[in-house]
């Protein structure tokens, strides 16, 4: 080896794996995440139906459900495309190719910010009817397990603008750029993988 | 050698800054120890108020609320700020030099990890200026609950274990990620030391234990401070909860805190016996699977609050499985000794008391197992001496025996023996008649966390016998600091292997340079220095080449800063969370961007 080199190897550098440090960092992050959401989920799912005041999520003894489940499913597709945009955003990176590199980027943060708008407006609605984190288990379980999703997505939009800015300087995103969109790509779609498992459990799976 | 132009001038490795802006794995294991240790006399002395309090009836050193506060604090200063930090202390140390690695993955994410580490130390202890937690290290609710406990203690608690397990998980990514990724050649996962074997195993202990915690301190934090009622069973939560999410965090936890002694252990044996660990796949492997059956066993420490017939059974079952791995470890290790030719230095005496000691603990571990038997020991002093002879007389005379063992690597100079051996006889009769007596006690009927207990009840004979016994612990780390302070001012006289030991820390030098190896060695065996030496082979002359070791900075600390604002925001004003958000962005963006080549 020419350079023997310490800490943050460059992709290039020989690992054991074969696979560059910071993606492996990535993957077992996400691995630590998987529990995060799992343990929350399984919270809603242990109180499901169990609340003993309403607003209820599903219809309930005549009453309707609070859920406007056509708005979500909006949202879950918005949520969803963004991930084809990343995909696209990793390949134009990865081949070279600036300008759908970024306007990939952009595509997916600005469809990422509609996913959390959709998600504001559902909160406001929520409390207009007068479901509130203390109104019963629903609410506590329900605005607890998606706020944190819903701050996923925004920590997610965070690190994607930061990259689209950062792809505006002079030497871009570096020789690297491709590798950097794709562990981006890797933590974006794990939010959307999650929201997947969410919107079943709460809105298509009725109590 | 190794210099290079980074965003941080270093004319020299010395000075307060040095240590402040430090990304060398070697200095943060250091300043882990220091640190962890300065944590173990603390709760040490929380321990000995507690034991002046209970050594007579009707004690009145301190009122019950105090007692309390330091029993629930003594156990998390114990836990989360001594013995998982000393783990961390020595692993940070001595991973990259047992992988012949020149540091870690990310060296920034290492010194990160120590100062939010820090950090969640000092916001957990300062709790003692307004209200310390008082409703037990695990914490249950409804006792934890506003309406129990309706003081900042409890807030404390969440905030402090949030932030440590912060810590704790980037550490356990980043030592996951380098010890599979940064082996020297030649160095495959069946050659790695068995202590390299462990710490990857925490790691993934800690990385997939930790999240259900948060959870569940999220949810006790908004149960607390924001309306909801998660723990509350009349608005259809369920105090049981917080019980299952905390345990299946907490019983990984006490195989995070044994399994780098062991390691240690199974490190320490093989050279004072002068031969090869016996069995060492059947080592690795019974770790591997006291982890894996770790994550079945959780609810044993939940027998007593109803779970039905079918769960008891199951968990009980499992709980009895570990021993089986657990005895071929403690087999293999006698199997070590066995015919070697020992020598009984102060290192090899606390790595035997260890399996003595944790046998101790281990068995009575297995009596719980069992329900009906569980139901009998269940908070009484039984469990506490059960707790301490796995924790004690396990993971802390485990810890000592890696200090000895490792000292002249880490400092160039040696700890004297004779201090040491006193320091050891002291500790282990010390040991034992704190926390023997404690059997009989829990058998007579004594519940832990009474602050004090009535003269006619017959407790009083054994419990001034175990405050005694304390005394003599409190002494001999007394011994210990003394013989620390004599052995600094001592000329560096330590060889490279001084013990003729056979892991590759001990191929460079006493103390270690900046990048740790003049040449990364080439491992051709399990035993790597033996096998060089006995097959005559020299160590590699160093050629020269230019070295690159990260440049020094600061932004690990300002972000942990950061960190520690937001936790700092949420027990005051949440003006100081939103603040601390801003300084971590911007932390962020100033690591990301700071050249390191």
């Amino acid at each position: 080896m020419a350079h023997a080199t310490a800490g943050h190897a460059p992709a290039h550098h020989r690992t054991n794996t074969g696979t560059d440090n910071r993606k492996l960092l990535m993957w077992f992050f996400l691995g630590s995440e998987c529990l995060f959401f799992g343990s929350l989920i399984a919270t809603y799912l242990i109180f499901k139906g169990d609340s003993v005041v309403g607003p209820f999520p599903h219809d309930h003894a005549g009453e309707k459900g609070i859920l406007d489940i056509p708005v979500t499913s909006t949202s879950t597709f918005v949520l969803l495309m963004s991930s084809v945009t990343m995909v696209l955003a990793v390949y134009g990176a990865q081949h070279g190719l600036q300008k759908m590199m970024k306007l990939s980027l952009l595509a997916t943060i600005l469809l990422g910010i509609t996913f959390l708008g959709f998600q504001t407006y559902e909160f406001r609605t929520f409390g207009h009817e007068g479901l509130n984190l203390g109104t019963n288990i629903f609410g506590a379980t329900f605005f607890v397990m998606t706020g944190f999703h819903g701050t996923h997505v925004g920590v997610g939009v965070i690190y994607l603008s930061s990259l689209l800015l950062a792809s505006f300087r002079r030497s871009g995103l570096g020789p690297e750029a491709g590798f950097h969109v794709e562990t981006a790509g890797l933590y974006w779609h794990f939010v959307d993988i999650v929201w997947i498992v969410i919107f079943t459990v709460v809105y298509l799976i009725p109590t | 050698m190794a210099t290079v132009a980074g965003t941080l001038a270093r004319p020299a490795n010395v000075g307060v800054w040095s240590w402040i802006t430090t990304v060398d794995h070697k200095r943060i294991g250091v300043l882990y120890g220091i640190t962890a240790f300065t944590f173990l006399l603390w709760g040490g002395i929380q321990a000995l108020l507690i034991r002046t309090q209970l050594a007579v009836p009707n004690g009145t050193v301190i009122d019950a609320e105090r007692f309390n506060q330091l029993f629930t604090m003594h156990a998390l200063t114990m836990i989360f700020l001594a013995v998982m930090p000393l783990g961390a202390a020595f692993f940070n140390f001595l991973t990259p030099l047992m992988i012949g690695a020149r540091d870690v993955a990310f060296p920034r994410l290492n010194a990160l990890s120590y100062w939010v580490y820090l950090g969640g130390g000092l916001i957990l202890t300062s709790s003692f200026f307004w209200d310390a937690p008082s409703a037990g290290w695990f914490n249950y609710v409804p006792l934890s609950g506003q309406t129990y406990t309706s003081d900042l203690g409890i807030d404390f608690y969440v905030v402090g274990l949030l932030t440590l397990g912060t810590s704790s998980l980037m550490a356990a990514l980043n030592f996951t990620v380098t010890i599979i990724n940064m082996r020297a050649p030649g160095l495959t996962m069946m050659r790695l030391p068995v202590f390299v074997w462990m710490t990857l195993i925490i790691s993934f202990l800690l990385v997939l234990a930790l999240p259900p915690l948060t959870v569940g301190l999220i949810q006790l934090l908004f149960d607390r401070n924001f309306d909801t009622h998660f723990f509350v069973p009349e608005a259809g939560g369920d105090p049981i909860l917080w019980q299952h999410l905390f345990w299946v965090f907490g019983h990984p936890e006490v195989y995070i805190l044994i399994l780098p002694a062991m390691g240690i252990v199974s490190e320490v044996l093989p050279v004072f016996a002068r031969k090869p660990l016996f069995g060492y796949p059947a080592v690795v492997f019974a770790g591997v699977a006291i982890a894996f059956l770790g994550w079945a066993v959780w609810s044993h420490h939940m027998f007593t609050t109803g779970m039905g017939t079918v769960p008891r059974t199951v968990f009980a079952t499992n709980t009895m499985i570990i021993a089986v791995p657990t005895g071929i470890k403690i087999f293999n290790w006698i199997g070590t000794l066995y015919g070697g030719s020992i020598r009984f230095t102060t290192a090899m005496l606390f790595s035997i008391a260890f399996i003595v000691t944790f046998t101790i603990g281990g068995i009575s571990g297995v009596m719980h197992a069992s329900p009906p038997i569980d139901g009998q020991h269940q908070d009484s002093y039984f469990v506490v001496a059960h707790i301490h002879y796995v924790l004690f007389g396990g993971a802390v005379m485990g810890i000592f025996s890696g200090i000895y063992f490792w000292f002249p690597k880490m400092t160039g100079r040696f700890l004297s023996e004779g201090l040491g051996k006193l320091h050891f006889w002291l500790m282990f009769i010390g040991m034992n008649m704190t926390f023997f007596p404690m059997h009989f006690l829990g058998l007579a009927g004594m519940p832990r966390r009474i602050y004090t207990y009535d003269q006619g009840l017959d407790w009083g004979f054994w419990n001034m016998f175990a405050t005694i016994g304390s005394y003599v612990i409190g002494i001999s780390i007394i011994v210990f600091v003394i013989n620390f302070f004599r052995s600094m001012r001592q000329p560096k006289t330590a060889p490279n292997n001084p013990w003729d030991a056979a892991t590759l820390e001990w191929a460079t030098t006493s103390p270690p340079p900046e990048h740790d190896f003049d040449v990364v060695p080439t491992v051709r065996a399990r035993d790597p220095l033996w096998y060089d030496r006995d097959h005559g082979i020299e160590a590699p002359e160093p050629t020269g080449e230019h070295i690159h070791m990260p440049p020094p900075s600061y932004y690990p600390i300002l972000m942990a800063s950061g960190v520690a604002l937001l936790g700092i925001g949420v027990l005051s004003h949440l003006a100081l969370t939103a603040l601390g958000a801003v300084v971590i962005i911007y932390s962020i963006w100033g690591w990301a961007l700071e050249p390191t080549d």
